[in-house]
């Protein structure tokens, strides 16, 4: 009992270890912020990966893809078992995008996937990062009226109509400007001049003027593509392929879109050539139906989404004869909690590398380097701050020698009124204990605030120094990502507390050791 | 003999508990020190309640060694109220921190009770410097950190677990309190230390000496930090437990008047009993 009420008056009555607890405190404190941070910035990392990317990722190596797919389905369902949750088939090619603004090409490299619209969304959280609400409940690669994004308040068929409408008025200015320019100069209208533009006749007199003249009568009842009405085949962008992001005056950061829902691009990519062939060049002319952001800036200025069966007929993936499709790669998706290195083992087995040119993988396998990386970042901060404690641990440490000093006599009385040396320790090793608590619980309360608060704090440090704390721009996070991890909490709190008792040990012997006597007579 | 007034009823069962106890002490000494022939036993050596026998003590101060007990033997009876007294480094506080087992002679024997003390494991003169010997200081050495009556409470917390003292924590400050009533600081329970004068924190320190119910008062110069009216205050109080509680009181003092009041005189001159008186 004296071991506790002397431990509770010193804590109560020396402000030097008020130090000692600060520095206890500013480490538990750091260690919890720093962590939940880590952990948000990573879980965020995790939950856009993986969304992507879905469990496991079977890809042939060939431009020409694994011929078969459906073999290849049946054959991925019988190793896997019940843990095949999902599967869809894609194709993903290098390409070249290309459009228009204000007259002038744009060109982006993009990774140009084909995806099944009707499986595709079983085996990722691809549908969640769309702009367009109905898209995020099912995916189509039609253009939407409008209601897209905030954002994007001018997009879908309303804003496609307007640009052809204005694009239309816009020319039909320029021809009558150019009628009456020629007019004024007394030469030929634009329209007599194309009369006179006509081919010449055949000299021989055999090839007729008009090639079509004998079906005229057919033609008249083929409608002409109307991009007004109508839409190239449809392709999802990555927000960043489609917008700059940057700072407005007043400091908010905006996307500004290059090109938007409703839009047309060009999209030019390599055909799968028939063996002994070399791949040629394939452009089509594909609308803009909606964009993605998992602000993952690697897949968000990179990917763009079309239907797989088209990708497939231009690239030239199905089989004229058999009609059997080839594609890239097999997205997979697994139970939930199922081994996914397990998995990846099981198909390897299944198709070995030495006969399959295939490269079967996991999603944090085709990931590793990042996440090692930030896993690395994360372990390397936590031994730096724990070292922030560990010299918070030799600032108790000086300061219980301090006390121990100062106490000698007061050690000598308790030993002359019988209290063993274990006793005696205990006073200060409990003394160390009761810091390291009350510190380690100051800490965590301050730490849990700082996470809860962060956000509004960075703004408050951006107010206060006039420097950016957290740039969207750079992270393409909006908000600072946390994450409490409880277990990690308390791990902390059992730490900064060991070192404390543990800091206390030293000083808490000598005390034990010390002659009543001596003690008493210490001046 | 009359312990305690304050515990009457337990007395006759402790004092049967404590003799047990310091036989199975006795029995786990293997410590023979040197056997010193006794100079002179003045009383029945046998009736003693606490016995010395060739006391040895010297200090080392580097390589040079200071002898400061020179073979002293002395025996106090129960209920004698003894003042040691002597010159300054005549030895007096040294032969009382062997007494009180704070200390280990160099050579020599120490019986409490007819059971040799001076060779038990520590954690057995822990137990004796708790129960059965109460001590009280020069500077009066209370905690600064505790009331008055905590530090009172001192040995009580000491001597027992945390859920045995909690359990029987009314009983303890009860005791507690009416012994500071005692000593006429039955208003100054709450009070620091600093709070009470020099008089106050002796006797304050006094009670916290008997809260135990101690067998002998061990006192090192009691009245040596006192005004002449606080000191004699003191050795009233002191004079009065002897008498009325019959409890045996060893004192140091340098102070002839102040040893006048005691039954009997002890005079060490360089490390040895002078005289007897």
């Amino acid at each position: 009992m004296f071991k506790l009420i002397l431990s509770w008056r010193y804590l109560r009555t020396r402000y030097i270890a008020l130090a000692s607890i600060i520095s206890v405190t500013l480490g538990v404190a750091t260690l919890i912020v720093v962590n939940s941070v880590m952990a948000g910035f990573s879980q965020e990392m995790h939950r856009r990966l993986h969304g992507i990317l879905s469990d496991l990722i079977f890809e042939s190596v060939s431009l020409g893809g694994l011929p078969d797919a459906q073999w290849h389905k049946d054959e991925i369902g019988k190793a896997l078992g019940d843990d095949l949750v999902g599967i869809t088939a894609t194709v993903q090619v290098p390409a070249m995008l290309s459009f228009q603004v204000r007259g002038q090409w744009i060109t982006r490299q993009v990774n140009l996937i084909g995806i099944d619209q009707e499986t595709y969304a079983d085996v990722g959280d691809f549908a969640q990062y769309l702009l367009h609400p109905e898209n995020r409940r099912t995916l189509s690669f039609l253009l939407r009226e409008n209601g897209y994004d905030e954002r994007l308040p001018e997009s879908g068929w309303e804003q496609r109509r307007l640009r052809i409408e204005y694009q239309r008025a816009f020319e039909d200015q320029l021809r009558q400007v150019e009628t009456s320019r020629r007019a004024a100069l007394g030469g030929p209208s634009p329209s007599e001049e194309l009369a006179t533009m006509l081919p010449p006749s055949d000299p021989y007199g055999s090839i007729p003027t008009d090639p079509y003249s004998t079906t005229h009568g057919q033609h008249q009842k083929v409608e002409q593509f109307d991009e007004a009405k109508e839409q190239f085949t449809g392709v999802i962008l990555g927000l960043m392929i489609a917008s700059v992001r940057h700072r407005d005056p007043d400091g908010e950061v905006r996307d500004y879109f290059l090109c938007r829902p409703g839009d047309d691009v060009n999209l030019t990519f390599p055909t799968s050539p028939p063996s002994g062939h070399a791949p040629s060049a394939q452009s089509a002319r594909f609308t803009v139906v909606d964009l993605y952001e998992s602000k993952m800036s690697e897949y968000d200025s990179t990917f763009a989404f079309v239907p797989i069966e088209e990708l497939q007929r231009l690239r030239g993936m199905i089989d004229p004869e058999t009609g059997v499709t080839s594609v890239t790669s097999l997205l997979i998706r697994l139970r939930p909690g199922a081994n996914l290195a397990e998995a990846r083992d099981r198909l390897m087995d299944r198709f070995p590398a030495d006969q399959y040119a295939y490269r079967i993988q996991t999603w944090r396998d085709m990931q590793g380097p990042l996440l090692a990386a930030v896993q690395m970042e994360t372990t390397i901060l936590n031994i730096l701050l724990f070292l922030i404690i560990a010299v918070a641990g030799f600032g108790i440490l000086a300061t219980f020698f301090m006390i121990v000093v100062e106490k000698t006599r007061d050690v000598g009385v308790l030993k002359a009124l019988g209290a063993p040396s274990s006793g005696v320790m205990s006073i200060f090793l409990s003394y160390g204990f009761s810091l390291g608590t009350v510190g380690s619980g100051v800490g965590m309360v301050l730490g849990l605030l700082f996470v809860h608060y962060i956000n509004e704090i960075a703004a408050g440090l951006e107010w206060l120094t006039g420097r950016e704390v957290f740039d969207p721009t750079v992270y393409y996070f909006q908000e600072i990502p946390t994450e409490i991890e409880p277990l990690m909490v308390v791990l902390v709190l059992i730490g900064a507390t060991s070192i404390a008792v543990l800091a206390s040990v030293l000083p808490a012997l000598r005390a034990a050791r010390l002659h009543p006597v001596e003690a008493l007579r210490y001046e | 003999m009359t312990h305690s007034v304050l515990t009457p009823d337990t007395h006759a069962s402790r004092s049967a508990s404590r003799r047990h106890l310091l036989q199975s002490l006795q029995s786990v000494d293997t410590i023979q020190r040197p056997a010193q022939q006794p100079a002179a036993v003045q009383q029945d050596p046998s009736a003693a309640l606490i016995r010395a026998t060739g006391m040895y003590k010297s200090y080392r101060k580097g390589k040079l060694i200071i002898p400061v007990l020179k073979g002293v033997d002395f025996a106090i009876q129960p209920g004698e109220f003894v003042a040691i007294v002597g010159q300054s480094g005549s030895g007096k506080s040294t032969l009382l921190h062997l007494l009180g087992t704070l200390d280990e002679p160099d050579a020599g024997e120490i019986h409490f009770e007819g059971n040799r003390i001076d060779n038990l494991p520590s954690k057995a003169k822990d137990v004796l410097r708790n129960k059965y010997f109460g001590m009280i200081f020069q500077f009066y050495h209370l905690l600064p950190e505790l009331s008055t009556l905590e530090n009172v409470l001192m040995p009580s917390m000491i001597g027992q677990g945390v859920m045995r003292y909690w359990w029987n924590r009314r009983e303890h400050a009860q005791r507690a309190t009416e012994l500071l009533d005692m000593v006429g600081l039955g208003h100054r329970l709450t009070h620091k230390p600093k709070e009470l004068s020099g008089g106050e924190m002796q006797r304050a320190a006094i009670a916290r000496a008997l809260v135990s119910g101690p067998q002998m008062l061990l006192a090192d110069e009691p009245t040596g930090n006192l005004d002449r009216q606080s000191g004699t205050e003191v050795m009233r109080m002191l004079r009065s437990l002897n008498r009325e509680q019959n409890l045996t009181i060893i004192m140091v003092t340098h102070d002839s008047t102040i040893a006048g009041m005691a039954d009997r005189t002890v005079r060490l001159v360089e490390g040895l009993v002078e005289r007897v008186g």
